[in-house]
């Protein structure tokens, strides 16, 4: 591929070590259902040692195509899911989708670039790896490294979703959907209507703590509406592969809590740093890495809260 | 047509690695700490005196939110000191735009307290400096680490940031232990804009966003002004400032805000004591 080519050729004549696309290990993965493969991703943040492997990422294979949902928190985590599909099938990968624009969802996409992938998005997921892109590379590769961020590249979708779009494997029919804000303002789900397997992306956390990183009233009402999607089972972005829809009720009792407590602590004039230490306190025992992103969960909601 | 538009977004980001040299966490005596050349640029290279008894920043130790740590000024001068604040600036160090705000309090509006909410693009110091009327800069600052995650200091849902454009929302509080004969008020004035950096360039035009934000912001009671705040990028979308000052028995409260598309944003609210 040609940004490929011409990736290496500017960082030669940059001087940067050139990194080499060695054969990676494969991801494990787990077959969940004929043709459905997930790599549960560690309930932890992105780190140097877990090269950034915390979500859950999967792919697809149909009769004459493969479709690959996410592709992880670094080069490496995306290199070693194409060796794990490599490893099953060596039927094109036609599509990457990305159910939105977080690091640990999308920075494995340039192990996938090459002629005849396209990739997949929300309409406003372009926006959002605009907008991000050069602080989320920054960030991580203070915590992270260089040798597991250099290479990132903000890989944009090709195809934009607005709606409702299906893609065909080949005999297998996904079916995509772009939300409203909610987790994000780029959130999308792939239904695979042979399994009935729901990848939610992050509209869906079970254990780790839900990260409000879009709109709170929007993610409440796009639960709701997410509840009568026709799956049996959904790979959350992050925790266990669940039941359907009895996946959602942890996450709407922590995000209604919120709501409720931030809307009580505004109408009594507290302030927004006080919000960050109150707001759904009771919910604290029950989810994974709440002092990770609890406060800023609440911080998020106030500053929507306020305005209604 | 893609495959160019992929060239030029791979050299964009070459070009970001080869202009954007890492920089070290801030550290005091760090030969990269960028505060001696902001003395320079910003003040003047005037005098910073130790500001540790006239002037309180608070801040939260990790910024939760990159794109809203809230920040708040506090005058520390004890009651009878015949100086008074002028001016406060506010420092960011480690922001691409570092000068966040220059708030300008009224002559009589007494104001000790202002909160607002920033950006944070990095592990920081922050800077508050006090121009007193003794014509002196006093200074004090605070230390904030970047948000983890998947943070960022950009909007969250930018339809909804540019659909409230404009909207002002003002309100009172009751501040415990203070009736109305104290004459001390504490009030708040909202106002949706979307508040663009301009720092980030578009993926399919290869241009850069221009900046959008309110650069002034000016308050007064009847026709006294209480406090104005100069604005930058650094200034989180929807501002918010918070503040306590001493009502002169005005009526009406009024605020106006500029943008830098030049819109003007004006609004006044009658002043309910009957809450005090």
């Amino acid at each position: 591929m040609a940004c490929r080519v011409w990736l290496m050729t500017a960082l030669a004549l940059l001087g940067a070590p050139t990194f080499v696309w060695a054969q990676q290990q494969a991801l494990p993965v787990d077959e969940i259902a004929p043709g459905v493969f997930v790599h549960s991703g560690k309930t932890a943040l992105m780190t140097r040692e877990n090269a950034g492997a915390i979500a859950n990422i999967g792919f697809i294979i149909g009769e004459s195509a493969v479709a690959v949902i996410d592709t992880g928190g670094s080069v490496r985590e995306g290199q070693q899911l194409l060796a794990a599909i490599r490893a099953r099938t060596d039927r094109p990968i036609r599509y990457v989708i990305n159910t939105h624009g977080h690091p640990d969802h999308m920075f494995g996409n340039i192990a996938f670039v090459q002629d005849g992938t396209s990739f997949v998005g929300h309409r406003n997921l372009p926006r959002a790896l605009t907008t991000r892109g050069p602080f989320y590379i920054e960030a991580f590769r203070r915590i992270m490294g260089g040798e597991l961020i250099d290479d990132v590249r903000m890989v944009p979708p090709t195809i934009l979703v607005d709606g409702i779009t299906t893609l065909d494997l080949g005999s297998r029919t996904l079916t995509l959907r772009a939300w409203p804000a909610a987790h994000t303002d780029n959130d999308l789900t792939v239904l695979d209507e042979q399994t009935r397997i729901l990848f939610a992306g992050d509209l869906v956390f079970l254990s780790h703590t839900p990260v409000l990183d879009g709109s709170l009233r929007g993610w409440l009402d796009v639960i709701d509406e997410l509840a009568t999607l026709p799956a049996q089972r959904v790979v959350p972005g992050h925790g266990v592969v669940s039941e359907w829809p009895a996946a959602l009720a942890d996450q709407r009792r922590y995000l209604q809590t919120l709501a409720s407590d931030v809307r009580a602590l505004i109408a009594s004039g507290k302030s927004i740093t006080a919000a960050a230490g109150a707001a759904a306190a009771a919910e604290r025992s029950r989810w994974q890495l709440f002092d990770d992103f609890h406060a800023r969960n609440a911080t998020a909601a106030f500053s929507e809260i306020e305005w209604e | 047509m893609s495959g160019y538009r992929f060239r030029l977004s791979c050299l964009a980001g070459l070009l970001g690695v080869m202009l954007g040299a890492p920089l070290a966490p801030a550290a005091a005596p760090d030969p990269n700490d960028p505060w001696p050349g902001l003395v320079q640029d910003i003040f003047n290279n005037r005098a910073m005196n130790d500001g540790a008894d006239i002037i309180g920043i608070e801040m939260p130790y990790r910024a939760e939110d990159a794109a809203i740590v809230p920040v708040t000024l506090r005058s520390k001068l004890p009651p009878g000191d015949s100086r008074r604040v002028l001016r406060i600036t506010l420092v960011i160090d480690q922001n691409p735009a570092p000068l966040a705000a220059k708030f300008e309090l009224g002559p009589d509006a007494n104001v000790s307290e202002i909160s607002t909410r920033v950006r944070i693009n990095n592990y920081t110091d922050v800077h508050a400096v006090a121009e007193l009327s003794d014509g002196k800069l006093y200074m004090a600052k605070t230390y904030v680490k970047a948000s983890g995650g998947c943070s960022a200091p950009a909007a969250k849902t930018a339809d909804d940031a540019r659909s409230r454009l404009g909207q002002m929302r003002y309100r009172q509080f009751a501040r415990p232990g203070q009736g109305p004969a104290s004459g001390a008020r504490e009030a708040q004035i909202m106002i949706g804009h979307p508040s663009n950096s301009g720092l980030q360039m578009d993926q399919v035009t290869q241009l850069y966003t221009p900046a959008f934000f309110i650069d002034r912001l000016q308050i007064w009671q009847d026709d006294s002004p209480v406090l104005a705040m100069e604005g930058g990028i650094s200034i989180s979308e929807d501002p918010n400032i918070r503040f306590t000052y001493v009502s002169n028995g005005a009526k009406r409260f009024r605020a106006e805000a500029r943008d830098t598309e030049g819109h003007i944003f004006r609004n006044e609210w009658k002043i309910d004591d009957s809450s005090m």
